[in-house]
C-alpha cells in the first residue's frame, strides 16, 4: 500500500499542470477546473491514508468548517467583489503556510536546509497574511484607498524587512533558539502591514498579483520544508503565476516592481493638482444617443469606475441595442483597468457580453483611427494621452488605449476632477470630445431608453 | 544526488513550466487563472493534514495545524467553486432573445 503513495501526488501534480494548461482558452478552462478538483482530491485522499496521519476527528472538524465557510462566499459573493475575496484568499493561503512553517518548528526544530526553507516559508507566509488583509480592507474601502505616505517610509520599511531577515538568519544558525521565533514572526507580520500602506488603488492589480506569487513560493518551501514534491510543483506554478501577471501588470504601467512598491503612486495629485478651469463640451443622453446611433463601429473603454457603479449591466443592454442596429460594438481592455488582473473581463462576461467583444489593448489600438465613437466609462489614466505626449507626465511612457485617434470620444463621468492619479487628462478638452457628466450605470441607462424610444419611433414610421 | 538537490531540481522544473504555461492564459481568463491557481496551491492542505493528524502532536501543534486546515479548506473549496463559475459565464455569442 504504501509504495501506492507517490502515485496519488503524481496524478495530482499531473492535474494541476493540465488544469493551468486547459486554462489558457475559454473552451476549455472548465475543463481544466475539473482536473484541478480531480487532482486536489487524490491529494487529500493520499494523505488522509498515510500511516503517519491516526488522528482523523479534528482534521474533519476542521474540513466541515472550512467547507462552511468556503461554500457560501462561493455562491453568494457578487462578482463585483472579486479582487476582495481574491486579496481574502491569498490571506488564508499565506496563513495556512505560515502556520504550517511555525507547528513544524515547534515540532522538530530542524536544521541546515529544512530550517532555511521553513524560515523563508514562514516569513513570505506571515507578511503576505498581513500584506493580503491590508490590500482587502483597501479593496473594500475599510481602509483609505488613498496611499498613505510619510517621510522615511521606505528606511523604516526595509528595517523592518532587513530585521526580520537578520532574526531568520540566526534562527537558522541556531535553531534551538525558541525566543526568536516570536520575534521573527512579529516582524514578519508587521512588515506585510506597512508594505501596503503606501499603495494605491490603481496599483492593486501588480500587488495583488505579487501577493498571489509571494503565497505560492511559500507553499513551495514548505514542499522543501516537508520534503513533498507535490508542494513544491503546486506552490511554484502558483509562483510564477503570480509573479508573471505582475510582470504584465509593471509593464501595462510602464514601472518597475521597486517603483510600484515603493514609489507610492498617486501621492503627486495633493502637489501638482491645480483646479484649471478650461472650457470643455458637454453633451445630454439624447445627443449622445444620437451619435451612438449614427455610428458604424463603437469602441468602449470601460475602467474601474464602471465596476464601481455596477454599469455592466446596463453597457450589455447597450451593446445588444446598437448592435441590433448594425453598429459594431466591442470593449477595448487595458490590461490594469480594474482592480485586479481581468478584471474588467469578468465583469462584462457576468453581464453577458460574448468574450470576443472583449478585445486587448495591443489589439485594438490600430482600429481606433476607424473607429466613430470612443466611449470611455469610468477609465481615465489609460485613455490619457499625456503618457505618450508629456514626457514629464507622472504616467508617461505608460501604453494607453489610443481613444484620442477616434472619430469622435465621449466620456462618462461625475464631474471634472482628476482621475485617482490625479493627473490632467488631455483628452477632456479635445475639440471631439464629448463630456457626459453623471453616474455611469443611470447614464448609460439613460442612453438605453433613448435608443429604445428612437427604435420604436423608426419602426412606426416604417 | 541527495533529496534537497532533487527538490530543487523539481522546483526549478516546475517553475518554467508555470511560466511557459501561463504565458499561454489569454489576458481575458487572468481573474479566473489567479482564482484556480489559488485553489492549487491550497495543496498546503497536505502539510496541514500531516501535522493535525500526527501521533506526537502537542496541543500547540494540533491547533496550528487544524487552524491550517480551515484556512486551506476555504480556499480549496471557495477557489475552484469560484473559478467554475467565473468561467460559466464567458460565452463566445450572447444568447437569443426573444
Amino acid at each position: 500500500m504504501d509504495a501506492l503513495f507517490p502515485a496519488f501526488y503524481i496524478l495530482a501534480a499531473a492535474g494541476f499542470i493540465l488544469a493551468i494548461k486547459w486554462m489558457s482558452s475559454p473552451a476549455t478552462a472548465r475543463r481544466g477546473v475539473i482536473v484541478g478538483e480531480i487532482g486536489m482530491l487524490l491529494a487529500v485522499v493520499g494523505t488522509l491514508l498515510r500511516f503517519e496521519v491516526v488522528n482523523y476527528e479534528w482534521i474533519f472538524i476542521a474540513f466541515f468548517i472550512g467547507s462552511a465557510i468556503g461554500v457560501p462566499i462561493a455562491y453568494m459573493m457578487p462578482m463585483t467583489a472579486v479582487p476582495q475575496r481574491t486579496a481574502v484568499s491569498h490571506a488564508c493561503g499565506a496563513l495556512a503556510s505560515a502556520l504550517i512553517g511555525t507547528a513544524e518548528y515547534y515540532r522538530h526544530t530542524p536544521n541546515g536546509f529544512v530550517m532555511c526553507a521553513l524560515v523563508l516559508e514562514t516569513l513570505l507566509g506571515f507578511l503576505t497574511c498581513t500584506a493580503s488583509l491590508m490590500a482587502f480592507g483597501k479593496l473594500q474601502e475599510i481602509l483609505p484607498t488613498r496611499p498613505i505616505t510619510y517621510k522615511g517610509q521606505n528606511v523604516v520599511n526595509l528595517s523592518v524587512l532587513g530585521l526580520a531577515i537578520i532574526v531568520g538568519i540566526a534562527l537558522i544558525v541556531s535553531p534551538e533558539k525558541t525566543w526568536l521565533f516570536p520575534p521573527f514572526a512579529l516582524l514578519s507580520l508587521i512588515f506585510g502591514v506597512l508594505l501596503i500602506i503606501p499603495i494605491g488603488g490603481a496599483d492593486m492589480p501588480t500587488v495583488i498579483a505579487l501577493l498571489n506569487s509571494y503565497a505560492g513560493l511559500s507553499a513551495s518551501a514548505m514542499g522543501f520544508a516537508l520534503d513533498n514534491k507535490l508542494l513544491i510543483v503546486a506552490g511554484a506554478l502558483d509562483g510564477s503565476s503570480g509573479f508573471i501577471l505582475s510582470v504584465i501588470m509593471c509593464r501595462a504601467m510602464n514601472r518597475s516592481f521597486s517603483n510600484v512598491l515603493f514609489g507610492a503612486f498617486g501621492t503627486i495629485q495633493t502637489s501638482t493638482a491645480k483646479t484649471m478651469e478650461r472650457p470643455v463640451r458637454s453633451a445630454s443622453p439624447e445627443e449622445a444617443a444620437e451619435i451612438l446611433d449614427a455610428a458604424r463601429s463603437v469602441v468602449i473603454i470601460p475602467g474601474y469606475g464602471m465596476a464601481v457603479a455596477q454599469a455592466q449591466h446596463k453597457l450589455r443592454e447597450m451593446h445588444d441595442l446598437l448592435t441590433k442596429r448594425g453598429v459594431e460594438v466591442r470593449f477595448a481592455i487595458h490590461p490594469v483597468a480594474g482592480r485586479m488582473p481581468g478584471h474588467m473581463n469578468v465583469l462584462l462576461a457576468e453581464a453577458d457580453i460574448p468574450y470576443d467583444k472583449l478585445v486587448e489593448m495591443d489589439e485594438i489600438n490600430s482600429d481606433f483611427l476607424r473607429t466613430d465613437v470612443a466611449l470611455v466609462i469610468g477609465a481615465n489614466d489609460v485613455v490619457n494621452p499625456a503618457a505618450t505626449n508629456d514626457k514629464t507626465s507622472p504616467i508617461a511612457g505608460m501604453p494607453i488605449l489610443r481613444a484620442f485617434e477616434a472619430g469622435t470620444v465621449m466620456v462618462i463621468k461625475r464631474s471634472m476632477s482628476p482621475g485617482f492619479a490625479g493627473i490632467d487628462n488631455e483628452l477632456y478638452y479635445m475639440d471631439k470630445t464629448l463630456m457626459l457628466f453623471g453616474d455611469a450605470k443611470s447614464f448609460v441607462g439613460s442612453i438605453v431608453k433613448e435608443l429604445n424610444s428612437v427604435g420604436a419611433a423608426a419602426a412606426s414610421a416604417g | 544526488m541527495n533529496k534537497y538537490e532533487i527538490a530543487i531540481w523539481v522546483f526549478m522544473l516546475a517553475a518554467f513550466l508555470g511560466f511557459e504555461l501561463i504565458r499561454r492564459v489569454s489576458p481575458l481568463l487572468h481573474t479566473p487563472l489567479m482564482s484556480l491557481t489559488n485553489a492549487i496551491s491550497a495543496i498546503a492542505v497536505v502539510g496541514a493534514i500531516l501535522i493535525t493528524g500526527a501521533k506526537d502532536a502537542s496541543p500547540l501543534t494540533r491547533g496550528l495545524g487544524f487552524i491550517a486546515v480551515v484556512a486551506s479548506t476555504v480556499n480549496v473549496v471557495s477557489g475552484y467553486l469560484i473559478t467554475d463559475r467565473m468561467l460559466k459565464m464567458f460565452k463566445k455569442r450572447a444568447p437569443e432573445k426573444h
